[in-house]
């Protein structure tokens, strides 16, 4: 059992542990900024910049198409920006109109490119292939977490996904204050030189980045999940930004766990000998925790009366495009 | 007249003509497309004035103080602050945004708020200690607001709100504040508490700019207006700027001839009112 | 070439005409449904929408396969995808109202949840032991290839059936976005109007999902009517110009898409889509990238020489390194600074305008203030000839002075 475990699902557990974390945290100022679909506009665009990354370098080497990825996902902001701006749409309308143009591309360049010979699809984009990522060499069970020619064989997304956590976090460290007040008072912050603009910035490149490191092991699906719905519920449970940061992490985690566990072992429990997607799987479980959030959670209603409670003041939400902006035309 | 020329003094800077103002603005002018929100505005603030800014709505008040501080691109115009360009006096400025535009129900508390006025003190990469606690109380106490240092902001009334942001401000120890309707929708304790502070402030040297949309009380607070419509109209002393003819020249044909007689001329209808 | 002419042409075959004159009409009915929907500032609910079909999509597969033995009946599966679609829908409001949370967060909550569900039953759907699996991954992406002609009409009947809903509804709709108050007097129901839209974006959505795909349809509803903001301000003419790329766009994508292989219908048709976008992004006249940073260079200028002109008047000094640049180009000063002759003369009648405009705004302040350029235009140009005669006859000697 204790091998099994280690070669089957060790591995496949600490990643999606990992990409719910990271996702998690940085999603916490997307809630607040009125940006959730921000996680979902960038996991979209990441297909085209990973194809292109395919066809350009006929690899699928982890490095071109992280950098594929990544170029697709800045140059999908700054799109969506002049979208706004020259159009004069709500945010929510030029991301549509950007996003999706993205991912057409992608389908088509992935329908026209050989892609038989690799593991490249569209599905396998959307909802990727946690299971698949096993350690062989992990067969010795526990033992080989010492043995370093077995942590050597470790599947590359796992320490790629630790680094990308450790880069979130410490994001997190080094620009919090900026980060705070720019998110609750972006003039104020411009006033007193906190840069709002290129924070706002640096906080979608990290997005694109988790974003990224996170789809070759689980799809875009679950990324977006992990944007909104951990650092949602949280934002039900308290009043404070560090405790609400903390619940954002402890019901990631749940979600990772749960659903995995659910996944691999649900239908065996319910008598059926197949196992279901587990990035579906721990997106229907942070799902049920939002929705356990809504009905239950101490801080639902927030400050707000019922009358005010309708639909966001509009201003708010442009006045963050806009300080993205600002850093843009730096 | 004599030739003109065109750089005066042959080089001289904005800054260098008026190195003592705390805020010089030269020929501002901002616009969404064509369409001026501000068109060409000189205004000089006299150190440790206390100065309103006047007009109707959409009259460009607010645009014109966030433009003055960079926040808003201007397409024209030139901006100093203590003789120098704002970027390198911005630590000279406490700049109090609209109540409105923030976010009450975001998750922070009254002191969290109060913090932020320390950004810069606190410096890149470190966290408030209890130094900056300390101060962040002190500045609650100015405005009354000590007992609520830990209280969630979305629980406050609109004056408390604009009572934490003034201490956010105080918070700054700046040499001019630079306010955006500060008593728009605010108790009338609260007003009185806030103007308290100010004229303490005035009082210690310090100069106010105040983004101000209620005639009666002007003549009581300040002593300098600057009337704008899209373009200045005047500005100047109160007792000699804020005049009838200039109040109809700002407001037009939507305010009352009768009304603009009633608060520019008499100082005491400002006491009856409230 | 060849074979995308005769697809165009509708000569490719009964079933690929029918689902080109399919899309085409689903084109349309999504441009203008978005419009609405875009004016609402609503645009991505749509999103939530249609990744919201997917459970209902892979139950109502489930449900047919273990009745018929067969889950590819389009009829169930576009009811059970509407009965999920609503429900997100409804999610959304719910969270929205009942909650602190914003309506962005509802919307990706929603969608990425039901979606991660979908997947869930998509893998069951997978183990089961039963055909036509692939038949539910069309719906994904969206395929048009082997189409069943039942299927076709029922697309293309059930297309028209919105568009026509869409157009009887189109006052209240129009009303309701242009003004919600005035709407509410005319005594329209704003909610139920809400609903209505809601439930049209809804139908449009379950229809284009076999067409264009769950993941993509959402595009149909916004990039035409955010194309159309390009071309008009007025929202009845937007409607009808959103609704005409929509539907260009689902013609020529859906022929260019039948003309090869490897062209995913709703991929295709989305480029197109996206393609008379970026054309009108660029060159739109109104609001274009080219025209709008022209206008705003061209404004910036003369916003530039005419302070530089009034300075120039009144002897003051000219600190802005663009104004004397203005200044310069224009032959109104010299290179050391002092103004020549020409300019003496424009600043003269700059200083006039600069009065008669004041004067026009001091006599009629609220006329003055609906002009939209503050008094930029030559006032000969911008009033009528009477009115600036008299405005001059008023004009006193000290006006034009130094002030």
């Amino acid at each position: 059992m204790g091998t099994d475990f280690v070669v089957l699902s060790l591995v496949p557990l600490a990643i999606g542990i990992l990409v719910c974390v990271s996702c998690a945290l940085l999603g916490n100022f997307l809630v607040l900024r009125r940006q959730s679909l921000i996680g979902d506009a960038v996991s979209h665009v990441v297909l085209p910049g990973i194809v292109g990354a395919f066809i350009v370098t006929g690899t699928v080497a982890a490095g071109a198409m992280l950098l594929g990825a990544g170029i697709a996902a800045v140059l999908a902001v700054l799109l969506i920006e002049i979208v706004r701006r020259v159009g004069r749409v709500e945010p929510g309308a030029a991301m549509g109109v950007v996003f999706t143009t993205f991912f057409a591309a992608g389908v088509l360049l992935l329908e026209q490119s050989d892609t038989s010979s690799v593991h490249l699809d569209v599905e396998h984009a959307l909802y990727g292939n946690l299971e698949s990522l096993i350690w062989l060499a992990g067969s010795a069970g526990w033992a080989a977490l010492l043995d370093p020619a077995a942590l050597a064989a470790l599947p590359p997304q796992l320490p790629r996904l630790a680094l990308v956590t450790f880069a979130v976090v410490l994001f997190l460290l080094v620009f919090w204050k900026e980060l705070v007040i720019g998110t609750f008072d972006a003039t104020f912050a411009e006033s007193v030189g906190a840069r709002p603009g290129p924070v706002s910035f640096a906080l979608i490149v990290m997005v694109a980045v988790a974003a990224v490191a996170a789809f070759d092991a689980v799809g875009s699906i679950i990324v977006i999940a992990m944007f909104i719905c951990p650092p949602a519920s949280a934002r039900l449970m308290t009043d404070r930004l560090v405790p609400q940061l903390a619940w954002s992490v402890v019901f990631a985690v749940v979600s990772a766990i749960a659903g995995y566990v659910l996944a691999g072992y649900g239908p065996l429990w319910l008598g059926a000998a197949y196992s279901v997607s587990a990035a579906g799987m721990i997106a229907t479980v942070a799902g049920l925790i939002l929705a356990l959030a809504c009905l239950a959670g101490p801080r639902r209603f927030g400050t707000r009366t019922a009358a005010r409670r309708r639909r966001p003041p509009p201003r708010r939400a442009s006045h963050h495009q806009s300080s993205i902006s600002n850093s843009l035309q730096v | 007249m004599s030739t003109p020329t065109l750089i005066a003094d042959n080089g001289r800077t904005l800054g260098e003509s008026h190195p003592d103002s705390p805020l010089a603005v030269n020929g501002l002018t901002v616009s969404y497309g064509e369409k001026p929100v501000l068109f060409s505005i000189d205004f000089v603030v006299p150190k440790g004035a206390m100065v309103a800014i006047v007009g109707p709505n959409g009259a460009g008040k607010s645009t014109l103080i966030k433009a003055a501080l960079g926040i808003v691109p201007r397409i024209a115009g030139e901006v100093t602050v203590f003789g120098a360009p704002y970027e390198k006096a911005r630590h000279r400025i406490a700049y109090v945004p609209q109540r409105a535009s923030v976010d009450w129900d975001f998750p922070a508390t009254v002191r969290d708020v109060v913090l932020m006025g320390l950004y810069r003190e606190i410096g890149f990469l470190r966290f408030a200690g209890r130094r900056h606690r300390e101060r962040a109380l002190a500045c609650l106490e100015r405005v009354g607001m000590a007992a609520f240092a830990d209280r969630q902001i979305g629980q406050l009334s609109g004056g408390q709100q604009q009572r934490v942001f003034l201490a956010r401000a105080l918070a700054q120890e700046a040499d001019l504040y630079v306010m955006d309707e500060p008593f728009a929708g605010v108790d009338a304790a609260t007003e009185r508490a806030i103007i308290a502070v100010l004229k303490e402030l005035n009082g210690a040297g310090k100069t106010i700019v105040c983004v101000h949309h209620d005639l009666a009380t002007v003549p009581d607070y300040f002593d300098h207006v600057l009337l704008v419509n899209v373009r200045k109209i005047a500005d100047g002393p109160v007792a000699t700027t804020f005049t009838s003819h200039n109040l109809q020249a700002t407001y037009g044909g939507r305010l009352a001839a009768a009304h603009v007689e009633e608060v520019a001329v008499g100082r005491e209808a400002a006491g009856e009112g409230r | 070439m060849m074979a995308f002419l005769t697809a165009l042409a509708l000569g490719a075959g009964y079933n690929t005409a029918l689902v080109t004159i399919g899309a085409a009409i689903l084109g349309g009915s999504a441009g203008a449904i978005g419009t609405f929907v875009l004016l609402r500032k609503r645009s991505l609910v749509s999103d939530a929408v249609s990744h919201g079909t997917l459970p209902g999509l892979a139950l109502a597969f489930i449900l047919m396969a273990l009745l018929t033995g067969d889950g590819r009946n389009i009829v169930a599966l576009m009811v059970g995808a509407a009965f999920s679609a609503a429900l997100g829908l409804f999610c959304v409001e719910w969270i929205t109202r009942r909650t602190r949370l914003t309506e962005d967060a509802a919307i990706g909550a929603v969608l990425s949840v039901f979606f991660g569900f979908g997947i869930v039953l998509l893998t069951v759907i997978q183990s089961l032991q039963t055909g036509g699996q692939a038949g539910i991954a069309g719906y994904l992406l969206g395929s048009t290839a082997g189409m069943l002609r039942s299927e076709a009409e029922t697309i293309a009947v059930a297309a028209l059936a919105t568009g026509a809903a869409i157009f009887v509804l189109r006052r209240p709709f129009t009303l309701v976005c242009f003004d919600e108050g005035y709407a509410a007097t005319r005594g329209i129901d704003v909610r139920l109007t809400d609903l209505a839209m809601m439930g049209v974006l809804l139908a449009v959505t379950v229809i284009g999902l076999k067409v264009a795909g769950l993941v993509l349809i959402v595009a149909l509803t916004i990039i035409p009517p955010v194309t159309a903001r390009f071309w008009t301000d007025r929202p009845e003419r937007m409607v009808l110009i959103a609704a005409a790329f929509g539907a260009a766009a689902g013609y020529v994508g859906a022929a260019i898409s039948a003309s090869d292989r490897g062209l995913p219908t709703g991929a295709v048709i989305v480029l197109t889509a996206a393609a008379f976008f970026a054309v009108s992004l660029v060159l739109s006249p109104v609001r274009g990238l080219m025209s709008g940073l022209a206008t705003r260079l061209r404004f910036q200028r003369r916003v530039h020489e005419r302070q530089g002109l009034l300075a120039l008047a009144r002897g003051e000094a000219i600190y802005d390194p663009l104004t004397i640049k203005v200044l310069r180009r224009a032959g109104h000063i010299r290179a050391d600074g002092v103004a020549t002759l020409e300019g003496r003369a424009a600043a003269a009648a700059a200083v006039r305008e600069e009065a008669l405009w004041g004067l026009y705004r001091r006599l009629h302040p609220d006329e003055a203030g609906a002009l939209d350029h503050q008094g930029l235009a030559p006032i000969a140009t911008a009033l009528p000839p009477d009115v600036v005669a008299d405005l001059a006859a008023r004009l006193e000697p000290a006006d034009t002075g130094v002030r």
